[in-house]
């Protein structure tokens, strides 16, 4: 069974230290512009969202690539950029309908979360538990995948 | 169950994969009328700018892909399609027989018809073979002419660029991208391109092509004439239908709508992807089929389409009967590193209202249209953070609710009015 982050944005507060986690680990740099999870905040900082990609079965941003430069990770399930592979065309990027696979100019590329190869550095580095790497049967990521999909509508078409 | 599918483009490939998953049994084959392996056309650009070598732009890697999914590639042309025997006529002179039709032929580029059009040195930039050529002629240095500042031509004109050739480019319309962007955002790309040394000539037609010790002479219906050792000619593309004409036996069809196969702009093809023939039919570039925001029929000669379409043919081709509902036209482009993005109705929807927000010295644009509480159509000029959850908004009618106010006076709140539309129950 796969696992996968499980987002309680309750918990969140806003203190960056995902953003600063994830730029380090696949950039080298605390870079949360580089980081490819984000804390959205409403009312002034008041609630805030972390948000990145969910590794949809339906997985838009790698049928749409032209290049098969997407694959999917058997071992933790994520759908991944070969970096090597991608022409920087970003279709990608307007194929997704959840806005989670992003353009960088500075690369020419595309980038994602990539769950940090099974140890996303986001889980790791959050210190209220608002971000989790859990069990992918958890009930209640199924109920935000249900929420997702009946947001997204019809899965895969 | 025997498939045939007419062409080796991204449709075809996806159908191909999708019918070998459900229906392990059949005997799959595609039919491709260029020699190298299944490509991606929209790859071409980079390799024109030197990013990958042809194998980047195949469409799968890994040496045995088709013969591991015991898909057949034949390298055939077709030049028509018998409905009542369900037979599709080669190049050869042979024919291969099928129970279940899939066409996709994709889109084959189109010339003006000017003089000196099919003179040496005048390209078009649709095939590898064509991509060679453009290759040798630009050199750095070389004066290059662009005809054509539509989608494929914007693409074409970065990877120029980038060969380091003198680029002139030449459109007819009063704007460059006149099909993806409105007025502000095509003059926001024009003065780009402008200051990044292109120079670009709206509301400018070529009348002629004079060849002459090895150069070009364009002759335009405004200002001087241009002097070019290449043209590169991006003036559009048409579905390939011509090989349905004058084929097929189905009585009482005529011109376009030979071989009981209807066309209208491309073939015209139901919510299944079904033609107006028993058992064929056709996805990608070439296919008329259902429109997500107007309901009717367009063709949308784009990437997701093709793949959205070859799956959801295979899908119904195979038995599992699937509703298709409808493709949302929409393109991203790099212009000389300023990227821009359209979707659905951008233009407008009758009776809706528009939120835009322009930063002039930063390049950056974004234009909202919306009918009642809903996104109907976006464009964006410098987004390149969480673009697609416009396509999303558009494409699950997500109610914005109190956040429509907000968008009214700052549209760049689009990502929090996502998230909070879209994740409330999570929270």
């Amino acid at each position: 069974m796969h696992k996968a982050l499980l987002i309680d944005p309750h918990k969140c507060t806003s203190c960056m230290q995902c953003e600063l986690a994830c730029s380090f680990e696949h950039t080298g740099a605390f870079n949360p512009a580089r980081s490819r999870i984000k804390i959205f905040e409403f009312e002034h900082g008041a609630r805030s969202i972390p948000y990145t990609c969910t590794q949809c079965e339906e997985a838009w941003c790698l049928h749409a690539c032209p290049v098969e430069a997407i694959t999917v990770n058997l071992a933790t399930g994520a759908k991944e950029v070969d970096a090597n592979v991608c022409v920087g065309c970003k279709v990608c990027t307007i194929a997704c309908p959840f806005g989670t696979i992003n353009y960088s100019a500075d690369t020419g590329k595309v980038v994602k979360c990539d769950l940090c190869g099974g140890n996303p550095q986001c889980a790791e580095a959050c210190p209220t538990g608002a971000i989790t790497y859990v069990d992918a049967s958890w009930t209640g990521l199924a109920r935000m995948q249900a929420s997702a999909v009946a947001a997204h509508g019809q899965p895969g078409a | 169950m025997k498939h045939v599918i007419i062409g080796a483009g991204p449709a075809g490939v996806v159908a191909a994969e999708t019918l070998r998953r459900i229906d392990p049994s059949s005997r799959i084959v595609i039919l491709g009328d260029e020699p190298e392996p299944p490509y991606s056309r929209m790859a071409i650009p980079y390799l024109l700018a030197d990013n990958v070598g042809e194998s980047g732009t195949y469409l799968r890697h890994g040496d045995a892909h088709f013969e591991t999914l015991d898909v057949e590639v034949r390298q055939a042309r077709a030049t028509g399609v018998d409905t009542a025997k369900k037979s599709v006529a080669l190049g050869d002179g042979g024919a291969i027989d099928y129970d279940r039709l899939l066409i996709a032929t994709g889109a084959c580029p189109i010339k003006p018809p000017i003089e000196g059009i099919d003179s040496e040195g005048v390209e078009n930039c649709w095939t590898l073979a064509d991509a060679r050529r453009v290759l040798a002629g630009a050199q750095p240095g070389s004066r290059v002419v662009l005809m054509g500042a539509g989608f494929i031509g914007c693409i074409v004109l970065e990877a120029l660029a980038a060969r380091g050739v003198e680029l002139v480019v030449v459109e007819m319309a009063d704007r460059m991208l006149p099909r993806m962007m409105d007025e502000t955002g095509g003059a926001m790309i024009a003065r780009w391109c402008a200051s990044r040394g292109v120079t670009v000539r709206t509301a400018t037609r070529v009348t002629g092509i004079a060849r002459a010790g090895g150069k070009l002479t364009l002759a335009t219906d405004s200002g001087d004439p241009i002097e070019a050792d290449l043209v590169v000619c991006a003036t559009g593309v048409s579905p390939n239908t011509g090989f349905l004409a004058g084929t097929g036996s189905a009585a009482g069809t005529s011109g376009a709508a030979s071989a009981g196969i209807e066309c209208g702009d491309g073939i015209l093809v139901d919510h299944r992807l079904c033609t107006s023939a028993e058992d064929v039919y056709a996805a990608g570039d070439v296919a008329q089929g259902p429109d997500f925001s107007t309901g009717r029929q367009e063709v949308h000669a784009i990437q997701p389409t093709a793949v959205e379409h070859g799956r959801i043919a295979a899908l119904n081709m195979a038995g599992a009967e699937t509703p298709f509902r409808g493709s949302l036209s929409m393109n991203v482009l790099n212009t000389l590193g300023l990227v821009s993005s359209s979707f659905g109705l951008w233009m407008g929807a009758e009776g809706g209202e528009r939120s835009t927000a322009v930063d002039e010295t930063r390049s950056r644009y974004l234009r909202l249209e919306f009918e009642d509480d809903r996104i109907v159509g976006a464009l964006a000029l410098g987004l390149t953070q969480h673009v697609g959850v416009l396509r999303g908004l558009i494409q699950t009618r997500v109610r914005l609710g109190a956040w429509m106010e907000k968008l009214r006076t700052d549209p760049t709140l689009v990502m929090n009015a996502y998230l909070e539309c879209t994740q409330g129950e999570a929270r």
